[in-house]
């Protein structure tokens, strides 16, 4: 849906298209674009992810309360959406099982957009899960969420300035009382629709030796599977020894990744 | 499927573990490192604290006093008193508005609708005086302590105060040789045992994840608040002078919990020293900034989602319990409707633990649901004994007007105030309900730990009752 003509003060503006949010409840069928939303442990995703769906996922005030992957659908824009509402981590590197549940589904079940729910008033701590994030997928949208409770606190968070810095576009959120709902849905849609191209934040500064051992390791796997929207992670969780990755590069699971879906596939939602 | 040949994938994992020598042993370490240096770099550039520090901060001074050594405990403790008090309170006009729409009018009118329609009596006996009553019961007694219990649980969740009590309860849990977000699952089970059951996935290692199972049941779920609040109003409050009755029966259901609390610990001490060895894992839990509730919104969905959902599940397992109560009540065997025939056989028993034939028959009966635990006793005891002019006949589940009527059915019954305290107990231990047994099951895939969750502490229950039993003939005679 690549917008060629100039699109209209009235159709750019969050307002207009908040109108358009249609909230799908649990009927996932037919999507256009599945979303993914991850976060640190009590950051408001589940609050997040009832405002897009109308569905009323139990939040709590405690971290560990999502579970089980929770599934709901709105439509946007005309657009179908499925978001599936992972549980919280701290990061995706060591391995717990709601981390590998969070983990697989961002890099197997190739989300269109991943949405990271972050805690505006505990930004350097939830940033650490966003710079992991953006190391697997490149297609993101960063829900700096709570910013009312940041700004209570006296912080200030410079969104526009975060977002230059990670690469991805950043939409300052308070979802318990529906701030930036619209803006963040915005954001979704542009990225989806590949109208907003990420060039999302790559961590640089790792040990010379770490630097060769990629270099020569990342030349093997991207002339191998040219497309891999990641192939500096994959080296990584190779040099690490994943055997989960390396099981996936075996079966041909993570060479698919680089590939554009086939329309049946499309359909069949995978 | 993958076109690419095999080998050079070999060659690309050969590759990897060639380097993985010349990275050397800290790369997780320095890649950690290097993500936490970026993210305190670009969080330094991007936030700034703008203007002074509230001079006062909420959050500090409360945790403080919710999570300190010495006030922790009691304010836990007071917390709990109130919810309770609140719920028996408030529970008491909405209940008897409910039984009067539903049972006393209600209920002839669809008898005398059926009468005149020409069903056959035994008809619309088993559907108007078994399914209907137990049914009307079920949803009289439970939905007003449930819409009162339920949306103030929720309030304290949405607030941030359950976390609190995990970091409360931690170290205890920890020295019992559990996991000490087993305080969450406990706390959910206070609400409803299968829905603690399933909390128990915050837990990751299974061997704590199966303690916090199998000792969810010593939270006294909602189906149980009725009972416990029943007896102890009117054999325990009854002690107390009448001023103070209302406090005494309170602080007996607070007793019980405790109780309940200390078995948790206990049994969950005695599992991970025995068949459920191991070392307690470590955690962090993060105790989240203080929100203010949104008390609409969690009126709403605690109205919604949790109390609508426990009554239906409730009247779903009412019904066809009603349905049985009112068969055994009214098929006659050589005399005597089987109900009688049961009791009499359960009796010696009953008497051995502290209890009787009635209240045995009436758990088997209410496996499917607790909630109809008090209306089983009184329809079956005064089947028993044979009151005239009390009920409504032969297996009709009726609630009685007001507490001096409940206690004439229970003296005829033979009932004394050791029958109350062991009810008391054997209400807080006993098999979980069916459909947390179920639960059980889905949620650990294994035969054997369901039978032990449902087992031990039915079996727990009987030794304590007839223990309880034992001393109080042996010291009142």
């Amino acid at each position: 849906m690549a917008n060629t003509k100039q699109a209209s003060a009235c159709e750019t503006c969050p307002v207009h298209h908040a109108g358009n949010l249609i909230r799908l409840g649990i009927k996932l069928d037919n999507v256009d674009f599945v979303i993914a939303l991850a976060g640190n442990p009590n950051t408001g995703k589940s609050t997040v992810f009832n405002a897009l769906t109308g569905l009323r996922q139990h939040t709590g005030n405690w971290p560990g309360k999502t579970v089980t992957r929770a599934e709901g659908a709105f439509m946007y824009a005309e657009k179908r959406y499925k978001i599936v509402d992972l549980p919280g981590t701290y990061s995706l590197l060591s391995a717990s099982t709601d981390e590998e549940v969070a983990r697989d589904f961002i890099l197997f079940g190739q989300p269109d957009v991943t949405v990271i729910v972050a805690d505006a008033t505990r930004l350097e701590r939830n940033l650490n899960l966003v710079l992991q994030v953006l190391e697997i997928t490149n297609r993101a949208v960063v829900c700096l969420n709570l910013i009312d409770e940041a700004k209570r606190h006296g912080l200030q968070v410079d969104e526009r300035l975060l977002a230059k810095e990670l690469g991805v576009p950043v939409v300052a959120t308070a979802a318990r009382q529906g701030e930036g709902i619209p803006e963040l849905l915005q954001a979704i849609d542009e990225v989806a629709a590949g109208k907003v191209i990420c060039k999302p934040h790559r961590i640089g500064n790792e040990s010379p030796a770490l630097k060769r051992a990629l270099e020569v390791l990342v030349k093997q796997i991207e002339s191998q599977f040219p497309g891999l929207p990641n192939a500096r992670w994959v080296a990584l969780r190779l040099l690490e020894g994943d055997k989960r990755i390396t099981e996936a590069l075996r079966s041909g699971e993570l060479g698919d990744l680089g590939r554009p879906l086939t329309v049946a596939q499309e359909a069949a939602g995978v | 499927m993958s076109d690419k040949n095999p080998k050079t994938i070999e060659t690309i994992l050969s590759t990897a573990s060639t380097l993985r020598w010349e990275v050397g042993e800290d790369m997780h370490e320095s890649l950690m490192e290097a993500i936490y240096r970026d993210a305190a770099r670009i969080s330094g550039r991007v936030v700034a604290e703008a203007g002074k520090k509230p001079r006062f901060n909420w959050d500090r001074a409360l945790d403080r006093l919710l999570t300190n050594r010495w006030t922790g405990f009691p304010i836990m403790l007071l917390i709990l008193a109130v919810v309770f008090w609140i719920t028996i309170a408030g529970a008491n006009v909405p209940s008897g508005m409910l039984a009067s729409l539903l049972v006393d009018t209600l209920h002839p009118a669809l008898k005398s609708f059926a009468t005149s329609i020409g069903t056959p009596g035994w008809l619309n006996g088993l559907l108007i005086d078994g399914m209907y009553l137990a049914m009307a019961w079920v949803v009289s007694v439970m939905l007003p302590p449930m819409a009162i219990f339920f949306p103030l649980f929720t309030l304290l969740e949405d607030f941030g105060y359950l976390p609190r009590v995990a970091f409360n309860l931690d170290n205890m849990f920890r020295k019992a040789g559990a996991h000490g977000k087993q305080a969450l699952s406990m706390s959910m089970g206070y609400g409803c045992n299968a829905a603690g059951i399933i909390a128990t996935r915050v837990i990751d290692s299974p061997r704590e994840r199966l303690i916090a199972i199998i000792t969810n049941n010593f939270a006294l779920c909602n189906g149980r608040w009725p009972t416990q609040i029943l007896v102890a109003s009117l054999f325990i409050g009854a002690l107390a002078p009448a001023g103070l009755a209302g406090f005494v029966s309170a602080a007996a259901v607070v007793g019980v919990t405790l109780l309940g609390v200390f078995l948790t610990f206990a049994v969950s001490w005695a599992l991970s020293r025995t068949i459920l060895r191991g070392e307690a894992s470590t955690f962090s839990l993060e105790l989240p900034p203080y929100r203010p509730p949104r008390i609409l919104k969690t009126l709403y969905t605690s109205l919604v989602d949790r109390t609508i959902f426990v009554l239906w599940r409730a009247v779903v397992f009412a019904i066809p319990a009603g349905a049985v109560i009112w068969l055994l009540a009214n098929i006659h065997l050589s005399g005597a409707s089987l109900a009688e025939h049961i009791v009499n056989w359960l009796d010696p028993f009953g008497w051995l633990i502290g209890l009787n034939g009635v209240i045995l028959l009436a758990y088997i009966i209410a496996i499917p649901a607790n909630e109809i635990v008090i209306p089983t006793i009184l329809m079956l005891t005064v089947l028993v004994a044979g009151l005239a002019g009390v009920g409504a006949g032969a297996g009709v589940m009726f609630e009685l007007g007001d507490d001096s009527a409940y206690l004439a059915v229970f003296s005829a019954g033979g009932w004394t105030l050791l029958t109350a305290i062991n009810l008391m107990l054997f209400s807080l231990i006993h098999n979980p309900c069916s459909t947390t047994i179920y639960t059980i099951y889905k949620e650990t895939g294994s035969v054997k730990w369901t039978t032990v969750s449902a087992l031990l502490p039915v079996v727990m229950g009987m030794l304590v009752c007839f223990f309880v039993a034992q001393v109080w003939r042996l010291a009142g005679g």
